[in-house]
């Protein structure tokens, strides 16, 4: 058979979803902001919630996300998204809110913000994309940067007697009695990119049933940041962040199942 | 038996040429061209097409979303 007789629109079986625009991603090449992006659009086109879904982007890499995602979206300032998040859901307590942050954003100047909204367990989503860098103000060093991991701020890699350990910010928020759900995914390979999309199907499900505060991980690559190739990066991902950074749901129904 | 053959089509304009999708296609269909696009990137394309089986594994890792996925059922 011939690929022209394949490449035919009853045989299509996958494509870019609707709900993200045409605008050319802004992120670098190989970056998984893009699948994160995605997944969630994805999520929301299944469920037919685009009417009632608004987003919150933050600033960071992620500052764009509104160029790319075809919902209503918010701007927040810098690590306050939560906050605004609350707000909306407040006002609005029947639409979809989700937040999407970097961890600069979301594990340093937001940490407050981020700790208060999940304590008083607003029904919102967060979704937390954790590269263990500033990806976009050049490569440094993040609360979430791995011990010995190099940064454009920490050349000899984190010193963690001088700069401190880095911080698990989804184990803290997993403690909190005010949050319903908390798990953390990667998008690197086909397998956990199908993973991490059921895991935000669940967290919107868990907005749709008013449970509370859902929150997800996404362990993504810099690979600008890491100075690596995409496929050296998602390497490295595998080899050197999923140990720190376990993948797997942390806390289910409101209840611990990882320590 | 019934065979699946597949196909890709990569939006050559838009692709970036990180490559994400050449070790997340477990049949080895997927290739990087010599020729660049507009921005200056090498695009994916199909190196190997009859090998393809329309898995999608390549679409939902690409970052950028420009692949898209056929897939037949022949007898």
């Amino acid at each position: 058979m011939d690929i022209k007789d394949i490449i035919k629109p009853e045989n299509l079986v996958y494509t870019k979803t609707k709900l993200m625009t045409d605008n050319a991603l802004s992120y670098c090449p190989g970056c998984g902001h893009g699948t994160a992006h995605r997944l969630t659009m994805e999520v929301i086109e299944e469920m037919g919630v685009e009417a009632d879904t608004i987003g919150v982007a933050p600033v960071g890499c992620s500052v764009l996300a509104y160029d790319f995602m075809n919902v209503d979206m918010q701007q927040a300032a810098h690590g306050r998204a939560p906050a605004l998040a609350t707000a909306i859901s407040r006002t609005w307590p029947d639409k979809y809110v989700f937040t999407y942050q970097g961890d600069g954003d979301l594990a340093a100047i937001g940490t407050a913000e981020t700790i208060h909204a999940c304590n008083r367990g607003e029904n919102i989503v967060i979704i937390f994309v954790n590269n263990g860098i500033y990806g976009m103000t050049g490569g440094q060093m993040a609360p979430t940067t791995l011990p010995g991991m190099p940064s454009s701020t920490s050349p000899y890699g984190r010193d963690t007697a001088k700069m401190g350990f880095p911080l698990k910010m989804t184990e803290l928020i997993a403690n909190l009695p005010g949050v319903y759900s908390v798990t953390r995914q990667a998008v690197h390979t086909p397998k956990h990119v199908r993973k991490a999309k059921k895991a935000i199907r669940q967290a919107f499900e868990n907005t749709r049933l008013k449970r509370g505060l859902s929150f997800v991980e996404i362990v993504s690559n810099c690979n600008s940041g890491w100075k690596m190739t995409p496929n050296q990066a998602n390497e490295w991902l595998e080899e050197n962040m999923l140990s720190f950074y376990e993948l797997g749901d942390i806390k289910v129904e409101g209840q611990l199942v990882k320590k | 038996m019934a065979k699946i053959k597949g196909a890709i089509v990569v939006d050559i304009e838009k692709c970036k040429g990180c490559e994400v999708c050449v070790p997340a296609c477990p049949s080895d269909v997927i290739g990087m061209s010599k020729e660049v696009n507009g921005k200056g990137y090498h695009y994916a394309y199909m190196a190997n097409p009859d090998a393809c089986t329309g898995c999608s594994n390549c679409a939902i890792v690409c970052p950028d979303g420009v692949i898209s996925v056929y897939k037949v059922k022949m007898d």
